[in-house]
């Protein structure tokens, strides 16, 4: 049993609006998964299903070992979800909300007020542990958010963009607090429209677009997977340049600034053949660059589009 | 733990969560005694000479009017709680963290059992306020202990019966703005019963319908308990009629509440 999340088929429509159509998830324990996809692809959708606020029209799921329709407590149990939208007690404390929090998980009253102190310590919320949580910043209360999340000690954490609307400080020190869970041994599942927020955090990444999955994979997997990937030889003068470029047929040599392009998948393999070729003709490259294509690139060639949001979005 | 401790102790949690709302913004439970404590003061100052006399057999006078009106505007109290209840539950439902509580594994139901207790236990204290200032008035109840046991009682009762309804009203409504307002012809109906004038005193439309309604036996109830009239069914009929509303408010709450799931 090493899947911490195992769903098949997942359907849901809202009215005759399909929203998920076939959804198959593979989650194994321990790691980081990411759902990416635009607004309105069925993150939060899938989300809610797998956290059992909603019921899906079809499909199986497996949280932690529990079947979902069975024994949703047993799900209950066993994970901890940080919605899109703040989950907070507005009109209470950050501290009073951390003992609800631990009350509610039955931890008893002196566990229950360590365990808050320690959040608190740890989310870097001491000094506003008095303060009203209405009064907190966006970034306070997403980590107030996180830390309430954590209270129970969840073996499979849901994060729906667990950093949308955050300064970029605050996004820093959310992804940080994200890898330290997952040193700990939780599994994470954590949905966002940010690409390079899949590439920095996650193990594996499933692309949702209109309620399908398009690609599933590491971030090195779907960026080999799209064309535009090539390795950048430069050379010290026209002449090396010419006669690298007679023994690497397929490439392309740009003169101006003396560099060769040629084409490949960015895998080590790869690398390695080039290598051996340059080799043996004796050719020395000043300097090599591999460029794999990014994520945008593997959206494009996913689905054709271009409409997630930019870094400048943000 | 077995399963119903631990419901006794998520809805002791949620009670305390709503019990520290309440202190933290006491503004809330002093409003429910507001417009009680209006209409009290314009009735008894402005009508009440008037009314006092013509209330036959009371002997008039204000004073008189006083002690006639108060169990009324108690039970106005009463009713007026419910909005706060309303909105109180209907913030909860539509805000972030119903969805934290959906997704833990506590007594469902605790988060409504929650809200109930806390509402009894501030609108007995908006309740006790009221009296108070009727009593400064001039109010003089004849409750001996016994009555006064017997009066908290039946206002208990009633509070309950009445917050399990502003329950459901607050499951029910897409906003706070309609969860005040769902309730609001609760607190008009002590009026439109025997609160403020006897029902006998009425046209004979309106008296069929106020000696009908559910405020006028549980009005004429405290009235007995605490001035000494005579109660008759009317103590029964109050029963009958705050056990009949805390069961369609519970159903209709809990229903409510679990059908939020399918979307
Ligand atoms: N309760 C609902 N009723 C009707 N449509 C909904 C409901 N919830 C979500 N949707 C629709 O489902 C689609 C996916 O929504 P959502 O899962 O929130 O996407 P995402 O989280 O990826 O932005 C959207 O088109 C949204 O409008
Ligand atoms: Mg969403």
């Amino acid at each position: 049993m090493t899947a911490a999340i195992k769903a098949t088929g997942l359907r849901k429509s809202f009215g005759d609006k399909v929203v998920l159509d076939g959804i198959d998830l593979y989650v194994p324990r321990g790691t980081i998964f990411a759902l990416l996809g635009p607004n309105g692809a069925g993150k939060t959708t899938t989300v809610r299903i797998l956290t059992t606020l909603i019921d899906a029209d079809a499909g199986r799921v497996e949280v932690a070992g529990h079947d979902l329709a069975a024994d949703p407590d047993g799900v209950r149990a066993a994970i901890g979800v940080t919605g899109q939208f703040s989950a907070v007690d507005d009109k209470l404390t950050g501290r009073e909300n951390l003992i609800l929090m631990a009350d509610l998980n039955h931890l008893g009253r002196t566990r229950g007020r360590r365990r808050a102190d320690e959040l608190l310590d740890r989310f870097d919320l001491r000094e506003a542990a008095g303060k009203l949580a209405g009064t907190y910043s966006g970034g306070m209360r997403r980590r107030l958010d996180l830390a309430m999340t954590l209270v129970g000690d969840p073996q499979v954490i849901f994060l729906d963009e667990p950093t949308t609307g955050l300064d970029p400080r605050s996004r820093r020190t959310m992804w940080q607090s994200i890898e330290d869970l997952v040193a700990g041994g939780v599994t994470v599942l954590l949905t966002t429209q940010y690409l390079d927020e899949a590439d920095r955090l996650a193990d594996q990444i499933a692309v949702l677009d209109r309620g399908r999955l398009v690609a599933q994979g590491s971030a090195q997997e779907l960026k080999r997977r799209v064309p535009g990937g090539h390795i950048r030889l430069r050379f010290a003068d026209t002449t090396a340049l010419g006669r690298a470029a007679h023994v690497l047929d397929d490439a392309v040599a740009e003169d101006a600034d003396l560099t060769l392009r040629v084409p490949g998948d960015g895998s080590v393999q790869a690398l390695r053949d080039l290598l051996d070729r340059l080799d043996a003709t004796g050719l020395r490259p000043e300097e090599l660059q591999v460029h794999t294509p990014d994520l945008d690139d593997v959206f494009l060639a996913l689905t054709g589009r271009t409409d997630t949001p930019q870094e400048t979005s943000r | 733990m077995s399963t119903l401790s631990y419901a006794a102790s998520d809805s002791a949690t949620m009670l305390r969560r709503n019990l520290r709302h309440a202190i933290r913004y006491p503004s809330l439970t002093l409003s429910v005694a507001g417009m009680p404590l209006i209409f009290l003061l314009l009735f008894v100052y402005v009508f009440g000479g008037a009314m006092g006399a013509g209330i036959g057999g009371l002997g008039g006078g204000r004073t008189q009017y006083l002690s006639y009106i108060t169990p009324g505007i108690v039970l106005m109290t009463l009713a007026s709680g419910s909005i706060t209840t309303s909105v109180a539950v209907c913030v909860d439902m539509t805000g972030g963290i119903i969805d934290r509580f959906r997704t833990m594994a506590i007594s469902r139901a605790s988060l409504l059992t929650g809200h109930v207790i806390g509402s009894v236990i501030t609108t007995m204290f908006s309740t006790a306020l009221v009296l108070g200032v009727a009593v400064a008035l001039g109010f003089r109840p004849d409750a001996g202990p016994l009555e006064w046991v017997a009066a908290a009682g039946v206002l208990t009762m009633v509070t309950f019966a009445l917050t399990w309804l502003s329950v459901a009203f607050g499951v029910f409504a897409k906003s706070p703005e309609s969860a005040s307002n769902l309730p609001l012809p609760l607190s008009l109906l002590p009026m439109m019963g025997s609160g403020f004038v006897p029902t006998g005193s009425m046209p004979s439309g309106l008296r069929w319908f106020a000696e009908y309604q559910p405020f006028t036996p549980m009005i004429e109830t405290l009235r007995g308990l605490l001035t000494g009239t005579a109660i008759g069914h009317s103590a029964a009929v109050s029963a009958a009629w705050s056990a009949g509303i805390a069961l369609v408010g519970y159903a209709w709450a809990k229903t409510r509440f679990n059908r939020a799931r399918t979307h």
